[in-house]
């Protein structure tokens, strides 16, 4: 028995760890340090319907236990990504989840029809939360109403199961992650970054050329853990949980507020290595606990 | 290839107003290739600062396994690094970047070497290895005041030099442009880095000749994942941005907009 096996919609997977959107680009520059197969899972970075070249510099800005970022999507756009980065990726045996970005409905529609297609695509995560881009983006992830019909419109057209990454960003989340659910969404993955800014202490302006950009990293688990313990209370499909995971500890902090599986973010970028480091601490992190294996743990804050 | 490892403190010191040299020992010198690459460390073990520190490698004596990084202590991150002592371990990642290429200049040609500040170092490196290969190289190095120049004599041991400084306090006064403008030295490519508005007239004061620059942006990852430190490309280039941490940081001149 694989103690870390865990099944979800679409997702079959030898462990919990999935490297996060954004965070792992298309998996080309973490494959010259491991074998990417080792991972349950990959988000890769997000995909909109024509190529993006993102948001100026400077796109980041370092904060205590913590990063702003404002990439913008900058990606290739979806033929590039049908052609090239997802057929990569094909020698790997991992299940592909693709972040599906856009600015009109019907540019999530389009993306997902087609990369839902694509071999090794197991999963769509809907990006409607990206504070970073002027358009779209986190507009679709703070009414629940728009929310749930994005999610229906996606649902009608996509291949695989549909997860929905939410926006921390909100009043309420627990409703619009019920709004998600009853338009049919297969999961929900959260939290996106929180929308921050720092300042130039010379200046008095902000660092980031966007003005504002995303918190992410340990500074922001407390909130991500307290969302998904509030959402997985009131809903019945699966969480993905992600904000600020660095360690097998934060991977059983996760599961015990109620997700199934974790996306690993910003400690990609602190240390490569992480995802493997996290899998194989794993188990020893479950034998000290006393619990034989990782399902076991999924919202037992609640029980 | 890239590796992660603990590498011991050797020495260190300071060399220069807020400048420390550190010498670094561990397997990962074996890695390094290319005068120009830079690694990326771990000044804590908490997650206070959370990100890594990029530091250009100055010097490699894979010998002994040794590699010298030369950094200037600004913000906090290494300010905390600038407390290491001989023998404590340091987290490294690296070798990171693509370096100068050596293959530019050929035995009996002259290479012009110009450093600006924080980005003299990386030039020691490839200064030592074009000697190796019977390049003649000239350098010039500038600086904001006397009390912030490194590497004088090291640098004249291996030819020609001139220092530059701003206020005049030290060397010719100026900028790095305007002795070269005053000694018009022969030479067949010239090899950069420093401060963006500095490799910006380098560029401009010889159109015509072969040349590399070497830049800087603020980095996330420093392997390519996290499209924090892209810069914006000229119309030669077929991509929109290039990365200047994993496509960079060294570039022909030309292929970055300035």
């Amino acid at each position: 028995m694989n103690r870390l096996q865990i099944e979800l919609p679409g997702l079959s997977l030898k462990n919990p760890i999935i490297p996060a959107s954004g965070c792992f680009g298309f998996g080309q520059e973490f494959a010259n340090l491991y074998d990417l197969s080792t991972l349950g899972a990959i988000m890769i970075k997000a995909t909109t319907l024509e190529t993006r070249r993102g948001n100026p510099t400077p796109r980041v800005a370092e904060t205590s236990s913590g990063m702003l970022n404002a990439i913008g999507l900058q990606n290739p756009g979806l033929e590039h990504v049908m052609e090239h980065e997802l057929p990569w990726l094909e020698q790997f045996d991992v299940p592909i989840i693709a972040n599906v970005a856009g600015t009109e409905m019907t540019d999530y529609v389009a993306v997902a029809e087609r990369i839902s297609t694509a071999n090794n695509v197991k999963a769509l995560e809907l990006n409607i939360s990206c504070p970073n881009v002027k358009c779209g983006g986190i507009q679709f992830g703070t009414d629940a109403k728009i929310a749930g019909e994005l999610t229906a419109a996606v649902k009608a057209v996509s291949e695989v199961p549909v997860y929905v990454k939410l926006s921390p960003n909100v009043t309420n989340i627990v409703e619009i992650a019920k709004e998600v659910e009853a338009s049919g969404a297969d999961g929900i993955t959260m939290i996106n970054t929180l929308v921050g800014m720092r300042l130039n202490p010379s200046t008095g302006k902000p660092i980031i050329a966007n003005g504002t950009g995303g918190l992410s990293g340990p500074a922001v688990k407390p909130v991500a853990i307290r969302m998904v313990y509030e959402v997985s209370k009131e809903i019945s499909i699966p969480i993905i949980g992600m904000g600020g995971v660095t360690n097998a500890e934060d991977v059983i902090d996760f599961l015990s507020a109620g997700a199934s599986a974790v996306g690993v973010g910003t400690a990609n970028f602190v240390d490569p290595f992480v995802c493997p480091k996290i899998i194989e601490e794993l188990p020893q992190k479950l034998d000290e606990i006393g619990y034989s294996k990782l399902t076991d743990l999924i919202g037992r804050s609640h029980r | 290839m890239i590796q992660q490892e603990k590498m011991k403190v050797i020495h260190h010191r300071s060399i220069a107003t807020n400048i420390y040299e550190l010498v670094l020992h561990g397997q990962l010198v074996n890695e390094m290739k290319n005068p120009g690459q830079f690694v990326h460390i771990r000044v804590s073990d908490s997650y206070e600062p959370l990100l890594r520190r990029p530091i250009s490698i100055c010097s490699i004596d894979q010998e002994n396994l040794e590699c010298t990084l030369l950094y200037r202590a600004g913000g906090r991150g290494t300010q905390l690094l600038s407390l290491k002592q001989p023998g404590d371990m340091v987290d490294v990642l690296g070798p990171l970047g693509n370096g100068f290429p050596l293959d530019a200049s050929n035995s009996g040609e002259t290479a012009l070497l110009i450093g600006g500040g924080i980005g003299v170092p990386p030039l020691y490196e490839l200064a030592s290895r074009l000697q190796q290969k019977g390049v003649r190289t000239i350098h010039v190095l500038g600086f904001q005041s006397i009390g912030d120049v490194f590497y004088e004599e090291q640098f004249k041991a291996l030819g020609e030099t001139h220092i530059v400084t701003a206020d005049g306090s030290y060397g010719s006064k100026g900028f790095v442009t305007d002795l070269l403008m005053q000694e018009k030295p022969e030479f067949d490519v010239f090899y950069s880095c420093g401060p963006t508005p500095m490799l910006k007239a380098i560029e401009q004061t010889y159109p015509d000749k072969l040349g590399f620059l070497s830049f800087e942006e603020r980095m996330g990852c420093g392997i390519g994942a996290c499209y924090a430190c892209v810069c914006e490309t000229t119309d030669a280039v077929s991509q929109d941005y290039l990365k200047v941490c994993s496509d960079g940081p060294v570039f022909k001149r030309g292929v970055v907009a300035l």
